[in-house]
């Protein structure tokens, strides 16, 4: 049966989310927003003890899809659309600060979704410990970024270990990950070149690994409490065993691993998209409470062609950020009923990350010179959310796959 | 709990009016449009799906347990995407029936009711949208005034579809001048009641199948029963808004429909050695359409899911409805786009998606969930 009523638990979480949110985070939003590069690890310490087990393993997680069982009857999971749920209000409350929070992060998710049950255990079970500790992916490169075929980052192995060359950029959580706490980088490197996709494989690379080097901490736009960062890789060693997955090349029979870590996507775009819906919702809430207390009211019910352009512009963002939450909520539904759901989470992600990124700059322009102040976190939102639109695959990327699927055309087909 | 998943009751309705609206519908969309008229045989197997009668409790001579704003709209969606003209014509009498069926006295629901419970199709008229820029469904200019125990109805009205066809029509006019929607009623009017006169048939840019015309009311009185509800009257946003689900449901339809097809041209046309859609600028646009199509489905189906649960609906529909209008726009001008120079030849569909398209902006009430 079609229904759109969360269950009574994500309701209970959703709240008690909320106010954390409205409590906790958005109070030191700005202030961390200045204070670029610095965390508030009050609250970070707070979170980990509180909310740590709660939030499995981290936000922007997600979880991986289960094997149907086998017979029996589906049993009706939700975990995602919680995890959806819940981003969207911490979002709500401020982007950076919760892009930051401590917890596996993409990192994590790929050791859960294609980790080994002792690589699991290893590896993921620090970030349910006492102290804040970060997860982190590095996949792009100066000169790869949604071209992932193109990774020159290399792994060669030498006897009981991997040894890593080459120079990562953009990896968010770096630091928290592999300075601030005692985390790891799952690191996208080739085994062999000329086999191109077939031969880049997920590594899994502690803090502290001599070679591995933080040489850059970026300056952003937004999101300026998460910390992005470039890391060197110079004859890095690794154990062999921190590999994701086969590390047979060609071997078609053997490429789980790496479908899997692909397949992490399918579950954290709708969170990427859930992000930029709770960024967006953010505005929106502050715009239609400045307008209330103006006493400008929005006649929801009239005609287009006696809307004023100030109730349009409205009423379309507050449709625009519900259908991207809708498009979000039936990707992750998808994904908690072991449905394929590539195909949905990429339209949600292209739809979300436009529709909010177009929202926060509406709402700027609609609160005239007032949005254009740093006074006001209208222009702070704009700038957070923009970062969905790029991120986890740029709109273009989300398009293109979503074209690829609708046309049944393959990557040769429709580059 | 959130579920997208349809009953197995919606997916039998559901793929019913599928196969009914590409075996019967689309097949005759072409000609149906341009000599301005539905084919009775869609009409008559359009009935024996029995989508009205199926919502009608058994006490009124139906065979259904009540109306689902859900359902209807799965439904609506499938008939859209046969033909626009076609689902409005088929469903024509679902204004006045459901407005009966929800909001009517009991002596109206059963003296009307069961009319449209029968084997042959029975249309019914609704008089709401008003020829002028500035018509709002808040500000009709129709008005009817009490005088003893009658109401006496003054205005003009347009795309009334199906005026002549219809026995009955359901007119909406303002009984509180100047008090938006709450002063708005619904009358149910035989058609030769006197005061009622019913213009040439209207020429529009699409939709040519659906026979609309204008309807004038000139002193046209009728007894207080006619009134919908009664002496309370009735609650006309909820009505407007269960209509406005309707026609989002069948831009849906549509634009689903106009994907499908310039998906299929998209792959099949060759042009510098490679499918059309090998390149972004057409995938893109594809992407963008899909996208759209699905955003306006949940959206209204939400709204619709919130009317059947009994909590407040009118805003989410009247916003999914103005977006669908503007999906289905965009939709319909892409694939015209998409076929080039083909898409502007009357032989192919696009061009009848495209205008259809616009009426949706424009048309207010006309079908009901």
């Amino acid at each position: 049966m079609i229904d759109f009523e969360l269950s009574p638990k994500i309701r209970a979480t959703k709240n008690m989310v909320h106010m954390f949110a409205e409590n906790a985070i958005r109070p030191i939003a700005r202030e961390y927003d200045e204070k670029e590069h610095e965390k508030p690890w009050e609250l970070f310490k707070m979170v980990q003890k509180v909310m740590g087990s709660m939030m499995g393993g981290g936000l922007g997680g997600g979880e991986a899809k289960e094997e149907k069982p086998e017979g029996g009857e589906k049993k009706p999971r939700e975990t995602n659309l919680m995890t959806a749920v819940t981003v969207e209000e911490i979002f709500w409350g401020d982007a950076g600060i919760a892009l930051s929070f401590p917890g596996g992060g993409l990192g994590g998710a790929a050791v859960q979704a294609s980790g080994t049950p002792e690589q699991r255990e290893k590896f993921l079970a620090r970030f349910s410990g006492e102290e804040p500790c970060w997860g982190a992916m590095a996949i792009t490169e100066p000169e790869a970024g949604s071209d992932t075929a193109n990774i020159k980052t290399t792994a060669v192995l030498d006897g009981d270990e991997w040894v890593l060359n080459g120079e990562k950029i953009f990896v968010t959580s770096g630091k928290s990950a592999l300075e601030d706490s005692k985390g790891f980088v799952v690191v996208w490197a080739t085994v062999d070149r000329s086999a191109g996709r077939a031969g880049i494989k997920p590594f899994i690379v502690e803090h502290g690994t001599p070679g591995m080097q933080i040489t850059k901490i970026e300056d952003k736009m937004g999101i300026r409490c998460s910390d992005t960062v470039s890391l060197s890789f110079m004859d890095c060693r690794i154990p062999k065993e921190n590999i994701l997955g086969s590390p047979e090349v060609m071997d078609k029979t053997k490429t789980e691993g790496f479908k899997k870590v692909m397949a992490t996507f399918d579950a954290t775009r709708p969170m990427v998209a859930a992000m930029a819906i709770g960024v967006g919702r953010a505005a929106l809430d502050f715009i239609k409470e400045a307008l209330a207390e103006q006493g400008v009211e929005i006649r929801y019910g009239i005609s287009p062609n006696r809307m004023t352009v100030l109730e349009r512009e409205i009423m379309q963002m507050e449709a625009d950020l519900k259908a991207a939450r809708l498009l979000t909520w039936r990707a992750v539904w998808m994904l908690d009923n072991g449905e394929r759901n590539d195909l949905q989470a990429s339209m949600a992600k292209a739809k979300a990350g436009a529709a909010v990124t177009r929202i926060t700059q509406k709402a700027v322009e609609l609160m005239g010179p007032l949005g254009y102040s740093r006074e006001c976190m209208l222009e702070k939102w704009m700038r957070d959310s923009k970062i969905n639109d790029i991120f986890e695959g740029t709109g273009q990327i989300q398009l293109l796959i979503t074209a690829r699927r609708l046309l049944d055309f393959g990557r040769d087909q429709l580059k | 709990m959130v579920s997208f998943e349809l009953s197995d009751e919606q997916r039998m309705v559901q793929e019913t009016v599928a196969s009914f609206a590409r075996d019967q519908m689309e097949p005759l969309m072409r000609e149906s449009e341009e000599s301005g008229a539905v084919p009775d045989e869609v009409i008559a197997k359009g009935w024996e799906l029995g989508l009205l009668g199926g919502c009608i409790p058994e006490e009124y001579e139906g065979f259904g347990e009540g109306l689902s704003a859900l359902t209807s709209v799965i439904a609506l969606e499938e008939l859209g995407s046969g033909d626009l003209a076609m689902a409005l014509h088929l469903m024509s009498p679902t204004v006045l029936a459901y407005a009966v069926m929800d909001q009517g006295t009991e002596e109206q629901k059963k003296s009307y009711l069961p009319r449209f419970c029968g084997e042959e199709f029975t249309p019914a008229a609704c008089a709401l949208v008003e020829p002028r820029y500035d018509f709002c469904p808040s500000a009709l200019t129709t008005t009817a005034e009490r005088e003893y125990d009658e109401y006496v109805l003054n205005g003009r009205k347009c795309l009334v579809a199906l005026a002549r066809e219809s026995d009955l029509m359901m007119a909406f006019a303002a009984t509180q001048p100047g008090m938006g929607f709450a002063g708005v009623d619904a009358f149910i009017i035989p058609r030769d009641t006197k005061g009622v006169e019913i213009g040439e048939r209207e020429k529009n840019m699409g939709v040519n199948a659906l026979a609309t015309y204008p309807v004038t009311f000139k002193d046209c009185r009728v007894p207080v029963s006619a009134k919908l509800g009664g002496e309370e009257g009735c609650d006309y946003l909820r009505l407007l808004s269960r209509c406005r689900l309707g026609l989002a449901a069948l831009a849906v339809g549509m634009g689903k429909r106009a994907v499908q097809h310039s998906r299929d041209y998209a792959r099949d046309r060759v042009a510098f050695g490679e499918p059309i859609g090998s390149r972004q600028a057409i995938a893109f646009m594809l992407a963008e359409m899909a996208i759209e199509v699905d955003a306006t489905r949940l959206l209204t189906w939400e709204a619709a899911w919130r009317c059947d649960k009994g909590i407040d609906f009118c805003k989410e529909a009247a916003l999914a409805k103005n977006y669908a209008a503007d999906m289905a726009m965009m939709v319909g001008d892409r694939s015209v786009q998409i076929m080039g120079g083909h898409g502007y030849i009357r032989e192919n569909p696009v061009e009848l998606w495209f205008r259809n398209a616009r009426g949706l902006a424009a048309f207010e009430g006309m079908v009901m969930v």
